[in-house]
This record gives structure tokens, C-alpha cells and sequence, in this order.
């Protein structure tokens, strides 16, 4: 145990879905009766999969079921998942906000949760205020925070406004300044969730520092919760992965990244027509399209420092010259990025090819370095051009960028534009 | 079972005085009175009493100056009934801080007992003001050495309403019925506690009734050490004390009973 910092066995957490919380009160005299004749809860039993998708049978859901693992001291563990996976529960019991429906947490030291920056901030009172008030929620007591009151100021930036109450800040500084008190804590344990979703990019790239700091040189434990693969990527060590309420992979941050980008979309990098849809086809018929990476295998998220691939699967009805396939590459705000095709080779030397008939795979890697993290689609078709639309593959193939290999952390903020290339500059 | 958890609490001393002062500081900034509210509640009460109670209704006041015998009922009872109704609701007006972040809930309780008190002891100031003035010009007045006891009344008050807030505070995370039945509870409860009418006056009948709230004789032992008229008995005062220990102790273990999972139920 020495070695251990939190150990977690069969832990679950059940909510009742609909109006009330867990129960209204029939529930809970059939609760009481049942424990009276020294039975276990009836409603403890019932209960599914948490998978807000589908419309379920049951009121109650499991969050968390039969989750177990360990955290070793001076870890620094990333939580993943897609959302609704249970991520948020999880650190909500760790840090004691809600207690489990079954099993149990094991702690070996103090804990310091950071679920939102700034909780217990009040408007009417100025910087300084708070951030006593702020650290003494967050556990600290008057004389740890006074020791550190010029380190928590400084790093916040707002030196200035210390004495003028909140409610006058704009929201960067409100949260500079939030993050700043969370950000000197010195629990054994700090349990982290999404905050870095604030603030500009040069006080993102400040905290990610300042989390680092703790973690690696400080050699305290930190959990942290996270969409953002890059910064799970860069800041932690162990990995784990969650969906459904269950761990699925428990092991380095690689090994449950890679599974998380695997099961990322539901929509897995593959779309197959159906071989009836081929009737109407009369020269091209695109039967399938795919996302692969190097070695082949269908991916439909990926580290925009790797490799992406676009298969098609093409079947030609009937042999014939000037067919070209193409695709273009749109973002979610409905903007295109690019298209390319298949005459684009060669100096247009494909233009010419004598399509025999028969079925042929069509491969492009796609330049995913210059993307932007986020999710994009790919609509694919098939014309002779300024002639015919041979065919048009009906479904949109959808995939997701993380952004891994930018300079400027979390691309999205930091850099302005459409697509992020990295240029090579030079200096005479 | 038996575990109140307490030592937490200590080790967040700190939280508990600072949230004191943010219950000052952000209810009086922005006013131009400031803390001189302190004052007018009382007095404004005081005054309809005295017009309802003492000139229209024309209830005894066992001999008594009206005004001053309704100010200390109604300094006693301020204080018990507005740390009881701020307790009830700690869980669901904190739920937003409660669900984010982990620190002993008794804090909560325990640091707006605390600023009842401070704002108490502005009224009492007020009361002894007054009840000087009368003291001076007239010689209606006997206080007593019973007055040695009021720290033990003050405790008393606020563990009681510390107590019975948490029970409600602990109930109304599940049951909303509860927060409705507090308010006009507390206003019913000022007429079954000798306030606005001194124990005497009570019917031998509903005497058992009356007694049987806690908060009776310490309101009634209050008057009797500075008004110098009234009923005092040990008895009753001994009966008040287990009562409240009782309250305070069942009310501490269903509050951390409940603070474990009010998040989901809130």
C-alpha cells in the first residue's frame, strides 16, 4: 500500500433517471424494509448499461460498474472516454463530492479536486478575498495560503484588480485567477477535470506547465480528465480508459489513447453499400469507402502527426475512358477545406486511364498534418468531368483530428486560420 | 455509526470563519444603511408587538414595560429562528459549491450559526441599551444572577436551532414538502414559545405543551435573569439541555448521513 496512492475496487454508481434523484418514497420504504430482514436493496439490482443513446428498460442506470484500478504515487493518470462514459462520476467519488453505490476508494494522503475553477467564488468580494476563501474550500488553511498569497497573485496576473470585487472582472481574469489558487495547492493528490478549456492560449500553455510542474517535479499523483488527446498525451503517463461505466483499457496513456481513438466514432472508418444499391449504377459503382492508417487497419480518429488513408472500393459496370473519382474534405462548420482526385496525378495522366471492368481499390493519403484539430467529413463521387455523375456515394465519411504536433499548444485557439501547416522559415 | 466526523471539521477551521465573513461582507455591501439593519429588524418587531400584543390584544406582561419585555422575547427568537431557517436550506442553497468540490458540509451549518451569533450579540447590545434606559428611569426592572447564565442560554439556542436545521436541511434535499413546512413552522413555533406572552400566563392545561419546547424556558430564563420576573426551575432548564444535546447529536448524524449522496438528490 505504501507505494499506492488510490485503490479502487469494484466501485459503481447507480442514478435513477426521470424527475427525482434516487428515489421517491416508496422507494425508499421498500429500500428500508429490505434491509430491515437483512436483505440487499432491491433496486440495487435492477439497473443497465449507461449508454444514453439507446432508450432503456430500466429507470435506473449504472454510471460506473465494477470499475477497479489502482494509481501509484506520483502518477500521473489520464482519464479518457467519449462523454457520458462515466469519466465525470468517477471524480466526482474520488473526491468524496458523491459516495459510491457499491465498493470502495482507498486514499493514501490528501486529496485536492479541481471539478470547476473558481467553486465558492463570490461576486461581491474583491480578488484577494476570494482567493482565502477559495483556498480554504479547496483545503488549505489561512496560513498555507498567506505563505503563498504573492506566488498565486503573481501567476494569475491580475495584481492590479486584487482589491476590486469579482463581479468587475472580465471572465479571463475571473479565471486566471481561479485557476491560479487551484494551481498551488499542495495536496498529495490532485484530481483534475477539463479546466483547461479556459482561458487564452498563453494561460492554457501556463497551466499545462504549471500541472506538469506538480506532477513530474513535485512527484505528486495527478488525475486528469480530458477530451483534449494532447494534453492527456503530454501530461500523463498511465492511461485509462473508460466507456459504458467500465474500464476498458487500464494500462500506459498510449495504450488507452490508441483504444480510445479506435472506438472515438460510431461511425468506425467504414461505410459498405448494400449490393442491391448497385442496380441503379450503370458504369461506376463505389461499394465501399474506408479510413486506414499505415498498416491498413480502419481508424476513424487519429494523431494529425500520423498517417491517414481514404480507400475506395470501386466496381466498374462497364469499361469505358475519363472516369475520375473524387472526394472533398468539408469541416463542421460546413466549410470546404479541399478536394482532390483521381486525375490529379501525373500531370493528368490519369485522365487518359481505360477503365477495364472489374472491382479496383483507389488509395490517397490524406495531408491531415495541416488540420486542425476537431471533426471533419468526407463526401465522395464519381463523374466523367463536365459530362456524366456516374455516381455519388451517399454517406459522408467522418473522422476526428487531434491535434498532437502543433508548436503552439491546442491549435484551435492558438493559431488563426482554416488549416495550421507548419511552414519552414529560414533566417539570412 | 457513531462517528460525527468532527475532527475534519477542525482541521477546516479556517474555511468556517472565512465563510463568516463572506456572509457579512457580501450581505452588506451595496447598502447604504450597512449593519444598522441589525438594528431595525428588531426594533420594527418590537414595535408591532408592543401596538398588537401589548395595546390592542392587551396580553400581561407580568408587570413588566411592554416594549422592553418584547424585545428581549424577540432578541432570544430572532437569533434561534433565523440561524433554524438559513441551517434548513444549507444543502439546497450550496448545491452548486456542494457538487463541485469536497470540504466537511458541517462547515456550512457551523458558519452560519456563527454569524447568527455575531449578529446576535449587535442585538443584544441594542437590548441592553434599552433595557438599561429602563433600568435608570424606572424600577421595574430586577435582573438577577441568573444573568451568569446566559453564554449557556446562547449556546444552548444555537445548538438547538444548529440541530434541528440540520435534521430539516437533511430531509429537504429529498423531500421539498419539508422546506414549506419550516417557514410557516417557525412563525407557528414563536406562539408555542413564551415571547410575546410571559409562562405564566399559560394555562395549567397546555403548560406541558409549552414546556415541552425547548426553546421555552430559555427564552423564559433569559427574561427572568434580566427582566427579574418569570418562571425559572432547573428542571425546565435541565429538561432544554438534554432535549438540545439530543437534537444537535441526531442532528449531526443524519446531515453526514445525507451529505454523502444529497449531490444525486438535490
Amino acid at each position: 500500500m505504501s507505494d499506492i496512492a488510490i485503490k479502487v475496487e469494484g466501485l459503481g454508481k447507480q442514478y435513477r433517471l426521470g424527475e427525482i434523484g434516487t428515489g421517491t418514497i416508496s422507494h425508499d420504504l421498500n429500500r428500508w424494509f429490505a434491509r430491515m430482514r437483512g436483505k440487499e436493496d432491491p433496486f440495487a439490482k435492477v439497473g443497465e448499461a449507461n449508454d444514453r443513446t439507446k432508450k432503456g428498460n430500466s429507470d435506473y442506470v449504472w454510471s460506473l460498474r465494477d470499475v477497479e484500478f489502482e494509481v501509484k504515487k506520483g502518477e500521473a493518470l489520464g482519464i479518457i472516454g467519449r462523454n457520458g462514459a462515466g469519466k465525470s462520476t468517477l471524480l466526482k467519488l474520488l473526491s468524496k463530492v458523491t459516495a459510491p453505490t457499491t465498493g470502495n476508494i482507498k486514499v493514501n494522503g490528501r486529496i485536492a479536486s479541481l471539478l470547476e475553477v473558481g467553486t465558492g467564488f463570490h461576486p461581491e468580494l474583491t480578488g484577494r478575498e476570494n482567493i482565502f476563501l477559495n483556498g480554504a474550500i479547496l483545503g488549505m488553511t489561512k496560513t498555507e495560503i498567506r505563505s503563498k498569497f504573492d506566488e498565486i497573485v503573481d501567476f494569475s496576473g491580475v495584481e492590479r484588480y486584487i482589491d476590486t470585487p469579482v463581479k468587475r472582472y472580465s471572465s479571463g481574469m475571473y479565471v486566471r485567477l481561479a485557476f491560479a489558487v487551484a494551481a498551488f495547492l499542495e495536496p498529495e493528490i490532485l484530481i483534475v477535470d477539463e479546466v483547461l478549456a479556459v482561458g487564452d492560449a498563453e494561460f492554457q500553455k501556463k497551466c499545462m506547465g504549471r500541472m506538469k510542474d506538480v506532477s513530474v517535479n513535485d512527484g505528486r499523483t495527478v488525475l486528469f480528465v480530458s477530451h483534449n488527446m494532447a494534453a492527456v498525451q503530454k501530461l500523463c503517463t498511465a492511461g485509462l480508459m473508460l466507456a459504458q461505466g467500465s474500464v476498458i483499457v487500464d494500462g500506459t496513456v498510449s495504450e488507452a489513447m490508441d483504444k480510445y481513438l479506435e472506438v472515438h466514432e460510431a461511425n468506425n472508418g467504414f461505410i459498405e453499400r448494400t449490393p442491391a444499391e448497385a442496380d441503379y449504377a450503370k458504369k461506376v459503382f463505389i461499394k465501399s469507402a474506408a479510413l486506414t492508417n499505415d498498416t491498413g487497419q480502419l481508424i476513424s480518429a487519429v494523431n494529425n502527426n500520423a498517417s491517414l488513408y481514404l480507400e475506395l472500393d470501386v466496381n466498374i459496370m462497364k469499361a469505358g475512358i475519363g472516369y475520375n473519382f473524387s472526394f472533398e474534405l468539408w469541416n463542421m462548420r460546413d466549410e470546404c477545406i479541399f478536394s482532390s482526385s483521381f486525375f490529379d496525378n501525373e500531370a493528368g495522366k490519369h485522365a487518359d486511364y481505360l477503365w477495364q471492368s472489374g472491382n479496383n481499390t483507389l488509395r490517397v493519403e490524406l495531408p491531415i498534418r495541416m488540420l486542425k484539430e476537431g471533426n471533419y467529413r468526407i463526401s465522395i463521387a464519381s463523374v466523367i468531368p463536365t459530362v456524366e455523375i456516374l455516381d455519388i456515394f451517399p454517406t459522408e465519411l467522418r473522422f476526428h483530428i487531434n491535434d498532437v504536433s502543433s508548436p503552439i499548444f491546442v491549435t484551435g485557439e492558438g493559431r488563426n486560420g482554416v488549416i495550421v501547416p507548419i511552414l519552414n522559415w529560414s533566417k539570412r | 455509526m457513531l462517528d460525527l466526523r468532527l475532527g475534519d471539521v477542525w482541521r477546516y477551521r479556517d474555511l468556517v470563519m472565512l465563510f463568516v465573513r463572506r456572509d457579512f461582507v457580501s450581505n452588506y455591501k451595496q447598502t447604504i444603511l450597512g449593519p444598522i439593519w441589525f438594528f431595525i429588524q428588531p426594533l420594527l418587531t418590537t414595535i408591532t408587538f408592543y401596538i398588537i400584543f401589548g395595546r390592542v390584544a392587551q396580553l400581561g406582561t407580568d408587570g413588566i414595560p411592554a416594549f422592553v419585555f418584547y424585545l428581549a422575547g424577540n432578541t432570544v427568537w430572532g437569533y434561534f429562528s433565523q440561524s433554524l431557517t438559513a441551517v434548513s436550506t444549507v444543502f439546497t442553497t450550496n448545491a452548486a459549491m456542494f457538487s463541485k468540490v469536497y470540504f466537511p458540509r458541517l462547515t456550512m451549518p457551523l458558519s452560519i450559526v456563527i454569524s447568527n451569533l455575531v449578529r446576535f450579540g449587535i442585538q443584544f447590545g441594542l437590548f441592553l441599551v434599552v433595557w438599561g434606559f429602563y433600568l435608570l428611569t424606572t424600577d421595574t426592572l430586577h435582573p438577577n444572577w441568573l444573568m451568569l447564565l446566559t453564554p449557556l442560554l446562547v449556546v444552548l439556542m444555537g445548538l438547538l436551532s444548529l440541530g434541528l436545521g440540520m435534521i430539516f436541511s437533511a430531509l429537504t434535499t429529498k423531500y421539498r414538502d419539508l422546506a414549506m413546512l419550516l417557514t410557516f413552522g417557525v412563525q407557528l413555533a414563536l406562539y408555542a414559545t413564551p415571547v410575546i406572552y410571559p409562562l405564566s400566563k399559560v394555562p395549567a392545561k397546555y403548560m406541558w405543551l409549552i414546556l415541552a419546547n425547548p426553546m421555552s424556558s430559555i427564552t423564559e430564563t433569559f427574561r427572568v435573569a434580566f427582566l427579574g420576573s418569570g418562571t425559572f426551575s432547573w428542571a425546565y432548564l435541565g429538561y432544554s439541555t438534554i432535549a438540545t444535546l439530543i437534537i444537535l447529536l441526531f442532528g449531526i448524524l443524519i446531515f453526514n448521513r445525507v451529505e454523502k449522496s444529497f449531490t444525486d438528490t438535490v
